[in-house]
């Protein structure tokens, strides 16, 4: 007698498993449910929340929500105050991004065409750490740094070169009395924070430049400045603009930055966390908060066009 | 000829690219060591240990940093069960909504942290939930679910169906090959995946001031004193106790998942 070739269900967990082999979709779906449900009714549900609050508006002499369905918190965006807000913070995220971008580029290139052996590991953790480590922590620092009595103003006396300081200080629009007051101490700080972002999708980007392609380049007689234009940035730029999505999207939101270093101007963000916070005013602060998500979904379709979405 | 050797120009600026990432930490460290507390006077006029006993002593420390281990382990733990449900559903079949799934997972870190947290705060609001430790894990558990996922999908891919239809072939049920085969080989991953949560989570400020009302966690009692500071090194002595907390994990699950195409981190 041989033995058989099915063996009996030796328990529920054996008949159960029989049942998920009949219908495979059935364990698919007790796998996908609770992850589903969560987002779905926690993240979806509260963007929804989002939403509708923005079409209530505030009675001006209550201070009370009305729950009545109104374009009213809308039109208040489009005050002088409110407008200014808004292109200060997409002047700003523009300016960080091409900051980064030009910052990255080196590190990206290096890290993706030269560094071998332990370089690479060095330089992957080199990138990786600073992206991970305490965004507070990293944002003290700088204040540390940019203070009037910190390391930057010893360093330029030291070296004759606290001209540098004043004279951008002197710019206008960047006025302050020192760097941690001014919209370019801001600036600084979120080229820094932002910088991991744009250099991973980058550096990914770069990898797959067929070294093949940069020796046809150099046997058609391109220099090395040819070959940069014409073959290594045009086939790097979706890496450049996947990158730009994050330093973009981060910079547009962020609040804690102009917060701490700056002139105290607003921000999207900032504003969108007062208006919750001490004024109250939560339709009007997610109305706000619409805007980046409106700004990120133009911007998205542009990079898509683009073809970015190929090197994420 | 193209000589395939790095050009000066470049070492210079990726090498000072990358001190640029570093230095500004070191900053840190050393001002806690300063006998200067009202200003950031360069270079410090003394150096001292007190900072460190003082920090030690002051009893509005403690409270935000329990609350914030609180809610990183258990956003942690439950990112983790969501994350590697979804990563499980992903890698079994192509299905109908299965890259819109996908998109839900990103989104709540494709999006800036400002819109997770405000609308969270409009649903809390419409719901009139009040502000408690639930609160903030609700948000952290929901930004750090893509975490393990990214790990745990990144290593199913790598796993060879093969080995389950063997078990399967061998006569283990469903829940022995979840046990004896998944598991031990998701293992490294999913630990990664928790440790970069948990780091994330325990760091994490701009969601949580939106969620957590009157409660202070230890980045928004960090927050405050950087508004109105007061014993400035003492909040130094706090910043490398955060920054030691996210930055072992880290190395951590580098360890875990390196050798593979799927290295941790790459889906912060």
């Amino acid at each position: 007698m041989s033995a058989p070739a099915i063996l009996p269900a030796r328990g529920a967990a054996d008949r159960l498993t029989g049942v998920f082999w009949r219908r495979p979709n059935l364990l698919l779906l007790i796998l996908v449910t609770p992850p589903l449900l969560w987002l779905g009714v926690v993240y979806l549900g509260s963007l929804a929340a989002l939403l509708l609050q923005s079409f209530y508006s505030i009675d001006e002499f209550s201070g009370v929500v009305k729950e009545e369905f109104t374009l009213k918190t809308y039109a208040e965006l489009f005050r002088a105050q409110n407008l200014d807000i808004i292109l200060r913070t997409v002047v700003m995220a523009a300016a960080v991004t091409l900051a980064c971008a030009i910052l990255a580029f080196p590190i990206a290139y290096f890290a993706a065409r030269y560094a071998r052996g332990p370089w690479k590991a060095a330089f992957y953790l080199g990138v990786m750490l600073p992206l991970w480590s305490s965004y507070l922590v990293k944002v003290y620092a700088w204040k540390l740094i940019l203070a009037k009595e910190g390391v930057l103003t010893w360093a330029a006396s030291g070296t004759g070169t606290g001209f540098l300081i004043d004279g951008i200080l002197s710019i206008p629009g960047l006025e302050g009395s020192s760097l941690s007051t001014s919209p370019f101490g801001t600036f600084l700080v979120f080229v820094y924070i932002w910088l991991p972002y744009m250099i991973l999708p980058m550096q990914a980007a770069l990898e797959r430049v067929p070294n093949s392609m940069l020796e046809a380049s150099a046997d058609l007689g391109a220099t090395r400045g040819q070959t940069f234009r014409t073959v290594i940035l045009p086939l790097a730029m979706p890496g450049v603009i996947a990158g730009s999505i994050f330093t973009f999207s981060l910079t547009l939101g962020d609040y804690i930055i102009p917060q701490i270093v700056g002139n105290s101007s607003r921000f999207i963000g900032l504003a969108v966390y007062q208006l919750q916070g001490t004024a109250g005013n939560i339709p009007l602060a997610a109305a706000f908060a619409v805007v980046p998500i409106v700004i990120m979904l133009i911007y998205l379709t542009l990079a898509k066009r683009a073809g970015a979405f190929d090197a994420l | 000829m193209r000589s395939d050797r790095p050009s000066l120009l470049l070492k210079i600026t990726a090498i000072g690219g990358l001190l640029f990432l570093h230095l500004p930490i070191l900053f840190i460290f050393l001002y806690a060591f300063t006998t200067e507390e009202r200003t950031y006077q360069f270079p410090p006029p003394g150096l001292t240990l007190k900072w460190f006993g003082v920090a030690w002593e002051r009893p509005d420390i403690w409270p935000p940093l329990y609350l914030s281990l609180k809610v990183a382990a258990i956003a942690t733990l439950m990112a983790m069960v969501l994350g590697t449900l979804a990563a499980a559903a992903m890698s079994r079949a192509r299905f109908f909504g299965r890259d819109q799934l996908s998109l839900l997972i990103i989104l709540p870190i494709a999006l800036p942290g400002v819109i997770t947290g405000m609308s969270l705060r409009s649903a809390f609001g419409i719901m009139d939930i009040p502000f408690s430790t639930w609160t903030i894990v609700l948000g952290h558990a929901t930004f750090c679910i893509v975490i393990v996922y990214n790990n745990a999908v990144a290593r199913m891919r790598r796993l060879s169906g093969g080995i389950m239809e063997a078990s399967a072939d061998l006569g283990a049920n469903a829940f022995q090959t979840f046990r004896y085969v998944l598991l031990p080989n998701l293992g490294s991953a999913l630990l990664a995946g928790g440790m970069l949560a948990f780091a994330l989570s325990f760091d994490e400020v701009i969601v949580t001031t939106f969620t957590a009302g009157q409660q202070s966690t230890l980045p928004i009692w960090m927050l405050n004193e950087l508004v109105r500071p007061r014993q400035r090194p003492v909040t130094n002595v706090v910043a490398i106790v955060v920054f030691a907390a996210t930055f072992m994990p880290i190395l951590i699950a580098y360890y875990l998942t390196r050798g593979g195409s799927e290295t941790a981190g790459m889906g912060k």
